[in-house]
């Protein structure tokens, strides 16, 4: 039999008691019982649906967001680079699944193209608060359904943002504080310093500190790392001074000493990405991927998340107590909103239907006009036609009496001319023989 | 004035169909020490299982739960008073234990049920039970319904149920298919052959035979004898000791490996997935609504840490 130690007492106890019974106690094994494979169970599952990451980035157009981020996955992600004339911000979405050893991560990275181009900015952080709005509102929409399937979720809540700064060196620019203080009830922010091979070592180190001071006087709510777990708690308290990290990016590979390493190449030198003394982008990937993703996660969901369905919900006019501090049920209000819902459906149903009535109507009258046009002018037509006959009629009658006319004249005329040809040839003759006398 | 369906807001361009990047030809990013950071996460926080035996009284469920946590788990029946009565219902008892074992925390509560089939009239004595399974449901399903949520909500949510079949070595008596009948709705079932110790091993194939499901044949005890020259968990007879995680006398090994080693969380899952979902998605459709709760107001305001 294993030998195994006893039960420790249970400092943070969060559970509430049994309503039954004593309270807990904690009990003592005799042997290996097994279920120290729980966590191993926990994780097969996972690991057989596989994990979704959703990073946002925000920054300005050229500062390195996608070059960045094929750095620390290691890939050649395809994107074309925006250019400086978007009339606004939007975002875009791109997702990737990844694969290392038995785990499967299903990679969002959501882009902001336009972010400080304008020359009013006003407006630039809304795109962003709204599109992470959207991914909290479909989440509560697929819990707040009837029938739902949230274990196989597809889950498109942003988990981290990485959010660009210039280097300057100065400070941080107005739009920054702005946006910063915008989402950092939203969304876990981690600030990072983009091209920081731009600065100056000493240059850097008060950079970062303006920086962090900025945040702090503003009240910008950064991402902690998480430091109540002791195997963590260290790297991670180590890391928290480092922040703003200073990052620089590249994909291509540059030969150092006898190996080939992801570097930028100037006249003056080799900044080389994973050189810890070069820049901070270890300690990014470190912090980012392969200390704290979990924790992301987690936080999104426990917090960002519940913020979000608590406003989204209150907003909504649910509420647990009503002044009369009588409990509130989410079903009655509920229900009690659906119906309003369906009344404010039929109402409308019925104003259309009302329209529709009523535009049929005015079609109809339309048509009748049209119709009785037409047959007035149909009734006209036909007079006109009428008076035509007639007319032409009566030509005829004309005509043909006319040809009477001429017919009897000429037929007069021709009993003339025989008549005279009859009595013209007796006189012919007469003065024939006339002559033909006195010549005798 | 606010609707339940907010217009859609405009969606920035929809997320392409995921382009699949095998990286491992291109350098080694670390996405797989997720799974660490999730085992340090679940270890932290400990896990809920909360097991009900049913069954008479005397078929060895106590016995049989404290060889499964090879611990003194539930007060075995013998241990009463002999003046104390059989109950007259079903009653339901929990109790909640803390064990801890190779760095994880679980958080046991065994659920009793003496009582049960007990009586000389044991029509409809499975409902106290469902009823029971229910309320838990309806507890969880309280509480995610609130505004203000716990971080945490407790689990009080039956996972497993151990239904003890008597070894009459004939097929299921009418108790338990009703039993089983109405139940294996609402929760999953284990069914067991107690005192399998009783059965010849002809017995048990031809037993087992008769019913689609495998019943475990199981023998429970928590003393310890030299067989062999191991020291190993069993009971003593005249005819020979029975080993209890010896597979060819008896399959408590199985049980044990089945609910605790490998479906333990499979167990809980189901619970929440599939019960608990069918439970909520019934209650929801239904007209009255949720009753009102008393919310302790002050307790629901921990979900900042």
């Amino acid at each position: 039999m294993e030998e195994v130690e006893p039960a420790h007492v249970l400092r943070n106890f969060k559970y509430v008691a049994f309503t039954m019974n004593e309270e807990l106690r904690n009990l003592s094994l005799s042997g290996h019982v097994g279920f120290d494979s729980l966590p191993d169970q926990l994780v097969n599952k996972s690991t057989s649906q596989g994990f979704c990451f959703n990073i946002l980035c925000v920054g300005e157009t050229g500062i390195g967001k996608s070059t960045l981020m094929d750095t620390l996955f290691n890939t050649k992600f395809e994107s074309d680079p925006a250019t400086h004339n978007e009339p606004g911000v939007r975002l875009k979405a791109r997702s990737y699944e990844l694969q290392e050893s038995n785990v499967r991560l299903k990679l969002t990275i959501v882009d902001t193209v336009g972010f400080g181009d304008q020359i009013n900015k006003d407006d630039s952080y809304k795109p962003i608060v709204e599109y992470i709005d959207a991914q909290f509102e479909a989440y509560l929409q697929e819990e707040l359904k009837i029938k739902r399937s949230l274990f196989n979720y597809h889950d498109t809540r942003i988990h981290a943002c990485l959010y660009f700064i210039a280097p300057t060196g100065h400070s941080l620019k107005s739009l920054d504080l702005v946006t910063m203080k915008k989402l950092d009830s939203k969304v876990n922010i981690i600030p990072i310093i983009a091209k920081a091979d731009t600065i100056a070592k000493n240059e850097l180190h008060k950079f970062k500190s303006k920086i962090m001071s900025e945040l702090v006087s503003n009240g910008v709510q950064i991402y902690q790392f998480p430091t109540d777990e002791e195997t963590v708690a260290e790297i991670n308290a180590t890391m928290s001074v480092h922040l703003p990290f200073a990052v620089v990016g590249s994909t291509e590979e540059v030969k150092v000493g006898n190996k080939m390493a992801k570097a930028r190449q100037y006249p003056w030198g080799v900044v080389q990405v994973e050189n810890e003394n070069h820049c901070d982008f270890v300690k990014l990937r470190e912090m980012l991927i392969r200390v704290n993703m979990e924790d992301l996660r987690e936080q999104t969901h426990t917090r960002h998340y519940e913020l979000y369905r608590r406003c989204k919900l209150e907003e909504m006019g649910f509420k647990d107590t009503d002044p009369d501090s009588k409990p509130f049920s989410l079903q009655e209000t509920y229900e009690a909103k659906r119906n309003e819902f369906l009344g404010e459906l039929q109402k409308k149903e019925e104003e259309m239907r009302q329209m529709f009535v009523m535009r049929v109507k005015e079609k109809e009258a339309e048509l009748k006009e049209a119709e009785k046009e037409l047959h007035e002018k149909f009734d006209l037509l036909k007079r006109t036609h009428q008076e035509e006959k007639k007319k032409v009629e009566d030509k005829k009658k004309e005509l043909e009496e006319e040809v009477n006319n001429f017919q009897k004249k000429k037929a007069a005329a021709q009993l003339l001319q025989s008549q005279a040809q009859q009595s013209g040839a007796q006189q012919t003759k007469k003065d024939k023989d006339k002559k033909n006398a006195s010549f005798t | 004035m606010s609707e339940l369906v907010p217009e859609p807001r405009p969606k920035p361009a929809v997320p392409m169909k995921p382009v699949s990047i095998n990286s491992n030809l291109l350098g080694y990013i670390g996405i797989d020490t997720i799974i660490e950071q999730m085992r340090k996460k679940t270890m932290k926080t400990g896990f809920d299982f909360n097991i009900m035996v049913v069954g008479q009284s005397g078929l060895g469920k106590s016995t049989l739960v404290n060889t499964l946590f090879k611990s003194q788990v539930s007060r075995k029946a013998s241990s009463w008073n002999r003046e104390e009565k059989i109950p007259k219902t079903v009653e339901i008892k929990a109790i909640g234990h803390v064990i801890e074992e190779g760095g994880v925390k679980m958080k046991l509560t065994v659920i009793d049920t003496p009582g049960f089939g007990d009586q000389i009239n044991n029509e409809n004595c499975w409902e106290p039970i469902e009823k029971y399974i229910n309320e838990q449901y309806e507890k969880f399903l309280k509480e995610e319904v609130n505004i203000a949520r716990k971080k945490r909500i407790p689990d009080t949510r039956v996972h497993c149920c151990l239904y003890f079949i008597s070894p009459t070595g004939h097929s299921l008596r009418p108790l338990d298919l009703e039993f089983m009948k109405h139940l294996s709705k609402v929760v999953n079932i284990i069914p067991v052959i107690a005192k399998a110790d009783t059965m010849t091993l002809e017995e048990k194939s031809e037993f087992k035979q008769r019913q689609e499901s495998m019943p475990f044949a199981v023998v429970g005890s928590d003393k310890e004898y030299q067989v062999n020259g191991k020291r190993v968990l069993g009971r003593k007879t005249p005819w020979g000791i029975i080993e209890v995680e010896n597979l060819n006398h008896c399959e408590f090994a199985l049980l044990r490996d089945f609910v605790i080693r490998t479906h333990l969380q499979d167990l809980k899952e189901v619970t929440h997935n599939i019960h608990y979902e069918t439970y909520r998605a019934k209650r929801l459709n239904d007209n009255g609504g949720l009753p009102p709760v008393s919310v302790d107001t002050e307790e629901s305001h921990d979900s900042n840490p």
